[in-house]
C-alpha cells in the first residue's frame, strides 16, 4: 500500500478538484484521506455516505467547580494563556483560550479544577459516489490539535487500505506548513504539489517544499492556470528542475475548475475534453513514480 | 480600530483584499498592515518598501540542569504534551510540542528547569508612504504558529499613533485564526461564489459566532451562477458589503505581484469597505 499526499502551501491552487479527480480514476483502489481538516471541501465532490461516525477527543480542558472555588487567584497566575476569567460571582475558564497544560489544576488548593477530555471534532468513514472509501473529519469550531485529527484519518485510511487490499491511499493536505501539515506528510510515499504561476503560488511552494525535503520524500509537481503568467511559469519550472521535483503536468487557466464544483462534479465527470486528459496523463504519472 | 481580513477556505484572496484595502485607505491617511499568515506570509510580496526593523522571535522552553536535578520525574507527570520525558538518567526536552505553559519549570522542586529562549520566527517591518507594514514569519520546521501570531499582536498593540489597523489572517477556523481574530473590532470574511466558498464560509461564521466578534462579507471573483451563498447570508442576515469581478486582468496583476485597487470595479467595492468601516466605528 502507498501513500500519496496532495499539498500546494498556499490555498486555492485547485488541489481538492484535481485529488477529487485522482479519487475518480483509481475509483475502488483509493482511499481518500481527507486530511484538510480545518475547511474539509472534498465531501462536497465525493458524496460520502456517513457509514461511521465517531467524536474524537484529544487534549484536555479545565474545567472550574464555582461550589469548591475559594477565589485565591492561584489558578488565574499560573495561567499563560489568558484563559482564566475572573467573573464577579465565580471563577471560570475561556474554554477558548485554553491549551489544556493542567498548570491550574496542579495549583488549586481546593481541588475545584478539574481536567476534561477535549472533543475536537468528529470523523467520519464513507463510501463516496465513485466507490472509494473516503477518510474525512469535521474540526469542532475553534479547536486546537488539528494535527492530531489529521493524523487520526490518516491511520484510519490507512487500516483500512490495508484491510479492504486497496492500493493507495490517497491524502487531500491542508494548507501553510504547520502541525496539520507535517501530520499529513509524516510516512508518506509520494508528495503532489499543485500550483499557480503567481508570485504568492511560487514562494508558498517553496516554503512547502522546504518541510517536505526534511522528510525525504520524493515529489513532483503540477501547475495549474500555467499561461496565467509565462514568466512566473517558467520560473517554478526551473525550480522544479533544480530541486529536482517531477514536473508532472500543465494545466491552463479556466473557469472549468469552478463550474464544476458548483455542479457538485469532478473534473472527470463534468467533462471529456482537455482536462480528463490531462488528469488521466498526470495520475498514470504519478503511479509510475510509486512503481 | 483593528481589522481582520479572514477566511474559511484558502485562496478566496484574504492578501489581495488585505493589501489593496492597504494600499487604498492609505492614499488619505496613514494605516498599518500586519501579515499574520504566519505560516506562509505573502502579503509582502505586494507591498514593498524600506525594510525598518528586524526582530527574532523567541517561544520559551524549559532547558534540563542534570547537575541539581534528582530524576524525581514530577516534571514528566506534570507536562501533558509529552514534551519532557525522562529516559533513564536523563530528561529529554522536545521543544516542538512544548506549549510554553511553564509548569514543569516552575513546579520544579530544585529548579533543574530553568525557561529559556528558542527561536520560532522573525518579524520584520516596512515603510512605504503611509504604510507601515509588519511581516510576521515562522521559520520552516515549526509546527505551532500561535505563539508567534500572540507575540506579533503585543508587538502591534504597542504602536498607537496610527489608529487603522489591517490584519491578514490565516486560512482556516482552528487556533491560529482564533489567535489572529480573538482581538479586533471587525472580520472581513472573504468567499467566493462556489460551494467550496460558501462551506468554509459557513464554518468561519461559526467560529465567528463562538467568538461573539462582528462579522461581515466580501465575495471575490464574483459571477452569477452560484445563488446560495449569497441566500445563506440575507437568511443570516450577515451583510454583504462588497463584490468584486472575477476579472482575467485582476488575477494577471496578482500573479505579477502586482496591486490593482486602481481598477474602477475594485476602487468602488473598496469604497463601500471603507464605508463600513467607518459606520462600525461609530
Amino acid at each position: 500500500m502507498k501513500e500519496i499526499v496532495v499539498i500546494s502551501g498556499k490555498g486555492g491552487t485547485g488541489k481538492t478538484s484535481i485529488t477529487a479527480s485522482f479519487a475518480n480514476l483509481g475509483a475502488e483502489n483509493i482511499v481518500v484521506a481527507d486530511c484538510d481538516v480545518d475547511a474539509a471541501d472534498m465531501h462536497l465532490l465525493l458524496k460520502p455516505d456517513y457509514q461511521k461516525r465517531e467524536t474524537f477527543y484529544s487534549g484536555l480542558l479545565a474545567e472550574i467547580d464555582a461550589k469548591k472555588c475559594i477565589e485565591c487567584n492561584a489558578c488565574f497566575d499560573v495561567c499563560r494563556f489568558d484563559a482564566i476569567d475572573k467573573k464577579p460571582s465565580h471563577y471560570a475558564v475561556i474554554k477558548l483560550n485554553c491549551e489544556g497544560c493542567g498548570y491550574c489544576e496542579k495549583v488549586c488548593p481546593s481541588e475545584a479544577i478539574k481536567m476534561k477530555d477535549n472533543n475536537v471534532g468528529e470523523w467520519f468513514i464513507s463510501k463516496t459516489k465513485l466507490n472509494n472509501f473516503l477518510v474525512h473529519a469535521k474540526l469542532g469550531i475553534g479547536a486546537e490539535n488539528s494535527g492530531k485529527l489529521v493524523a487520526k484519518v490518516k491511520n484510519e485510511a490507512k487500516a483500512l487500505a490495508k484491510k479492504n487490499h486497496v492500493d493507495y491511499v490517497l491524502v487531500d493536505g491542508s494548507p501553510g506548513i504547520g502541525c496539520p501539515v507535517v501530520s499529513s506528510l509524516s510516512g508518506a510515499d509520494y508528495v503532489v504539489f499543485v500550483t499557480e504561476p503567481t508570485v504568492t503560488g511560487i514562494h508558498d511552494l517553496k516554503r512547502v517544499h522546504e518541510l517536505v525535503k526534511k522528510f525525504h520524500i520524493a515529489s513532483g509537481c503540477i501547475i495549474n492556470k500555467c499561461d496565467l503568467n509565462e514568466q512566473v511559469s517558467q520560473e517554478i519550472k526551473d525550480y522544479l528542475k533544480e530541486e529536482n521535483i517531477a514536473h508532472i503536468a500543465d494545466f491552463p487557466y479556466d473557469n472549468a475548475f469552478s463550474k464544476a464544483i458548483i455542479q457538485g462534479k469532478t473534473m472527470i465527470e463534468y467533462e471529456n475534453g482537455k482536462f480528463k486528459e490531462l488528469l488521466i496523463d498526470s495520475w498514470r504519472n504519478v503511479l509510475n513514480k510509486l512503481k | 480600530m483593528k481589522i481582520a481580513i479572514a477566511s474559511g477556505k484558502g485562496g478566496t484572496g484574504k492578501t489581495s483584499l488585505a493589501t489593496n484595502l492597504a494600499a487604498f485607505i492609505a492614499e488619505k491617511e496613514e494605516v498599518i498592515l500586519v501579515d499574520l499568515d504566519v505560516e506562509e506570509p505573502n502579503s509582502g510580496l505586494f507591498v514593498q518598501g524600506d525594510l525598518i526593523t528586524e526582530e527574532i522571535q523567541y517561544k520559551q522552553i524549559p532547558e534540563w540542569k542534570q547537575e541539581s536535578c534528582t530524576l524525581c520525574n514530577l516534571c514528566q507527570q506534570n507536562c501533558n504534551f509529552n514534551a519532557v520525558i525522562q529516559l533513564g538518567a536523563h530528561i529529554m526536552v522536545f521543544p516542538q510540542l512544548c506549549h510554553s505553559c511553564f509548569a514543569c519549570s516552575e513546579l520544579c522542586p530544585t529548579g533543574s528547569l530553568p525557561m529559556v529562549s528558542d527561536r520560532i520566527g522573525k518579524i520584520s517591518s516596512f515603510k512605504k508612504g503611509n504604510i507601515l507594514f509588519f511581516e510576521s514569519r515562522l521559520d520552516i520546521g515549526q509546527e505551532q504558529a500561535v505563539p508567534l501570531i500572540a507575540q506579533t499582536n503585543e508587538r502591534i498593540d504597542s504602536i498607537d499613533h496610527i489608529s487603522m489597523k489591517i490584519f491578514d489572517a490565516p486560512p482556516g477556523t482552528s487556533c491560529p485564526v482564533i489567535e489572529a481574530t480573538k482581538n479586533v473590532d471587525l472580520i472581513i470574511l472573504v468567499t467566493e461564489p462556489t460551494p467550496f466558498g460558501l462551506n468554509d464560509l459557513q464554518l468561519a461564521v461559526d467560529t465567528m459566532d463562538a467568538m461573539n466578534k462582528t462579522y461581515c462579507v466580501v465575495i471575490n471573483r464574483y459571477e452569477s451562477g452560484f445563488d446560495a451563498l449569497e441566500e445563506y447570508c440575507i437568511k443570516n442576515s450577515i451583510p454583504v458589503v462588497a463584490k468584486i469581478p472575477n476579472m482575467r486582468e485582476i488575477a494577471s496583476l496578482y500573479s505579477n505581484g502586482k496591486l490593482f485597487y486602481h481598477i474602477p470595479e475594485v476602487k468602488n467595492a473598496l469604497e463601500d469597505i471603507v464605508q463600513f468601516i467607518r459606520n462600525t466605528e461609530l
